[in-house]
């Protein structure tokens, strides 16, 4: 296969960027999109150009590190398939691709295809855990957990932190990975304690961050390649109303969690 | 309650449920205009107005609501342009609407409108010497009737009030099913129900809108 490619190449954060064209030759239709990557760079080497910037890890769609938007769709045509796991199959003998990194304030371009994504972490540390007090490990099944909480925790917990939800977004929210993460605990009862909590510290840290609000455009959920739902989006704003009558507690939780347990 | 006003969620909150508030008027003012199509909306207005309390609870409310969804539907607009800052060379979108991209501009087209809307019915500075309070009917009622017919002969107004009403439907289309999941009152199963229901509500109040100056103009409904 032969195709032409256009990649956005930045130099640094506050360099300014460009598309450039490329020409990829002689890819198998069995390549990974990154394996292509890989050969293109390769040749650039070969005559001494800088070779392309991209975020890579695990390369069996898991880590959520591949920040690319290929043809304006985050992670490419494929639905629920991450960069790496996307094939040259999927695309035709001659086709022109578009390679652009995130686009998103939160997001700054570190260089070329890579983007700082650290926004994320910042929105996880804000509530984005449960507090506990450690010890032995728990006897299994000591606390019951009904089937479908545990699936509907189980869905949510599928979000890798990729970012393509907040690429996808018109407004660049974060609202369906934060959602995820918000109904992930919400469901089960070890984060429950501090659900209330949680959906005010999480949604204040994602505005904080540059984030933008949700519209309910759901073009997150079609970009997601885990297939996160717009759902959990409802189920946040939920939160977020029951949460409500007492406020935003940013108070760090007492060290006493009998009393807290109770709510 | 202060995040309602400072966070994201809240906002939206705020903007969901004044929406739905001035949805619910946007269906009764409906119904109350298809008594024009059998000759009682002189009737209709005076009983309206009669009912003082009711009117101006309505009013307040409804003023309430409005600012209650534009405030905060400017500020989250400009926070959401600042959080975008580029787009991409080529730009898919997968999911998103014609009507859900544009609620911004549909939106301050209604708000141009309402403000006409206003002073040509309600205030009636716009024809005067044609509206319900300088004519009365042969039942000593202000002749809304006149007033309404006479405006809608003209094609002009007409279809300004046809343009105005079709940013109404795409702001609906997509701020019904919208507001439902902004209160969180959706499910994966409710999502494409309350989709299509939302888009049905709005293309109904659309026809029913549209049906006055329409027939008035094509001149089925005559003084």
């Amino acid at each position: 296969m032969n195709l032409t490619l256009y990649v956005w190449r930045q130099k640094g954060p506050h360099a300014p960027g460009k598309l450039a064209r490329y020409e990829a030759r002689g890819i198998s239709p069995e390549m990974s999109f990154l394996e292509m990557l890989d050969v293109v760079n390769e040749s650039l080497i070969r005559e001494g150009e800088e070779p392309i910037s991209f975020d890579h890890d695990c390369r069996e769609g898991i880590c959520g590190t591949c920040s690319q938007v290929i043809n304006g769709v985050p992670h490419g045509p494929q639905e629920r398939t991450t960069v790496c796991q996307l094939h040259m199959r999927s695309f035709r003998d001659g086709d022109t691709i578009y390679i652009e990194p995130w686009r998103a304030r939160a997001f700054p371009v570190i260089r070329d295809l890579i983007v700082d994504r650290s926004a994320f972490e910042r929105i996880i540390q804000a509530g984005g855990y449960i507090s506990v007090h450690t010890g032995g490990v728990p006897d299994g099944n000591a606390l019951l957990i009904p089937k479908e909480n545990a699936d509907t925790a189980m869905d949510a917990a599928e979000c890798i932190g990729c970012g393509a939800c907040v690429a996808a977004c018109p407004n660049g929210s974060a609202m369906l990975f934060t959602a995820a993460k918000v109904s992930h605990l919400a469901a089960l009862p070890q984060g429950r304690v501090e659900a209330k909590r949680r959906v005010c510290l999480m949604t204040e840290e994602m505005l904080r961050q540059g984030f933008g609000s949700c519209s309910n455009h759901y073009e997150c959920q079609a970009a997601c390649p885990k297939g996160i739902r717009v759902s959990f989006i409802a189920k946040l704003n939920r939160e977020f109303i029951k949460a409500l009558p007492r406020g935003t507690n940013t108070a760090p939780p007492s060290p006493s969690h009998g009393t807290e347990a109770k709510e | 309650m202060r995040v309602l006003v400072t966070s994201q969620v809240g906002k939206k909150v705020l903007m969901a449920v004044s929406g739905q508030l001035m949805t619910l008027f946007v269906i009764v003012h409906m119904l109350g205009n298809t008594t024009l199509f059998f000759g009682g909306l002189n009737a209709y207005a005076a009983k309206l107005h009669s009912l003082l309390l009711l009117v101006w609870t309505a009013r307040l409310l409804m003023l309430t609501a409005l600012v209650a969804h534009v405030v905060p539907g400017i500020q989250l607009y400009l926070e959401n342009r600042k959080a975008k800052p580029g787009s991409y060379a080529i730009r898919n979108s997968l999911r998103a609407t014609f009507a859900s991209k544009n609620m911004v501009w549909t939106g301050m087209i209604i708000g141009a409108f309402l403000i006409y809307h206003l002073l040509h019915f309600t205030f009636q500075f716009i024809h005067p010497e044609q509206g319900a309070s300088a004519n009365i009917d042969p039942l000593g009622r202000p002749d809304v009737s006149r007033m309404v017919l006479f405006s809608f002969q003209s094609t002009a107004h007409a279809l300004m009030y046809i343009t105005a009403l079709t940013a109404l439907l795409l702001h609906l289309t997509h701020g019904i099913q919208s507001s439902f999941q902004s209160l969180g009152l959706n499910t994966d199963r409710s999502i494409p129900v309350i989709v299509r229901s939302g888009f049905v509500v709005a293309m109904v109040l659309f026809l029913g809108y549209i049906a006055v100056p329409l027939i008035i103009l094509l001149g089925i409904l005559k003084g």
